[in-house]
């Protein structure tokens, strides 16, 4: 714990977002990948990070469109509202 | 897949007056603005405030557009200004400049150690797994949550979310792993007392 290379429980957290989301070199990763395999703690941190931002991605797909009322008053507001078409979406 | 949608809108056209080409504009980019007011301020009628005021300001201020950054990431701006001043008016202490970066190179550490990624996607994101989501984003410290809104929700690159807030890529970083740490933590702790819930009734 005392120094802070990859292969240790601090180190890896310094640098978890980096390597979740791909931006660490090669050795660096395998530092990581060779601590996880050992350390249990450190896996599970990782893995449920990784699925926390997974999670907030697909939570985030469904409510895609605008309340059509919302998309209304702000046509109007901006005086576009003979462009008050049906959106496409 | 938003920022795509950039290459069919001329910026010469907008800035020209061309109102058919500002309702196209609106269309594209108003639900994911719209979404970032109701995740930032957590109420509908703010949401379409900073929806609304986004757009006018986006159209006083289209001629010192200079297109240096995406059209998206400069709407962003505005729509975080925006929700900023509506959350300033009850709470003026409300910052996310680089002054108040005290403490932000202190890692949170990790207290739960709950394996719950094994659990059935219909379980991670029932209604109720949503709703501890969505809670657990609200309760982030409000510096943190821009960031990782940015940067997580609306899917936009470091750099850009460190120009968007106007503040250090590598203070971008530390935010957002706080903010991943802690949100990690809370669903740790609540998708923990559901296992042990399915345990005790099984």
């Amino acid at each position: 714990m005392a120094e802070s290379t990859h292969n240790t429980c601090e180190g890896l957290l310094g640098s978890l977002s980096d390597y979740i989301d791909g931006e660490l070199g090669a050795e660096l990763c395998r530092q990581i990948e060779k601590h996880i395999s050992e350390c249990d703690d450190c896996r599970i941190v990782v893995d449920t990070t990784r699925k926390t931002i997974d999670l907030v991605h697909a939570s985030n797909t469904p409510q895609t469109g605008l309340p059509d009322d919302v998309r209304d008053r702000l046509f109007k507001r901006l005086n576009l509202d003979d462009y008050l078409k049906p959106s496409a979406a | 897949m938003v920022e795509n949608l950039i290459q069919n809108i001329s910026i010469d056209m907008l800035r020209s007056g061309d109102r058919a080409e500002f309702a196209r504009l609106v269309d594209a980019y108003s639900a994911p603005i719209y979404r970032l007011g109701l995740r930032m301020l957590g109420t509908e009628q703010d949401a379409e405030d900073v929806l609304q005021n986004t757009f006018l300001s986006a159209l006083t201020h289209l001629s010192s557009f200079e297109g240096r950054s995406s059209v998206l990431t400069w709407l962003y701006r505005i729509a975080v200004n925006e929700a900023l001043m509506i959350l300033r008016r009850g709470r003026p202490e409300v910052s996310i400049d680089d002054t108040d970066a005290k403490d932000e190179n202190d890692i949170i550490h990790p207290t739960q150690f709950v394996d719950w990624v094994a659990l059935p996607e219909d379980e991670l994101l029932s209604d109720e797994g949503r709703q501890a989501l969505d809670k657990a984003i609200q309760k982030l410290p409000e510096n943190l949550r821009t960031v990782f809104l940015l940067r997580d929700i609306q899917e936009l690159s470091i750099k850009d979310t460190a120009e968007t807030l106007g503040i250090s890529e590598s203070n971008v970083k530390v935010r957002l792993l706080r903010a991943r740490l802690s949100l990690r933590e809370q669903l740790s702790y609540y998708y923990g007392e559901r296992m042990n819930k399915e345990k005790s009734n099984g």
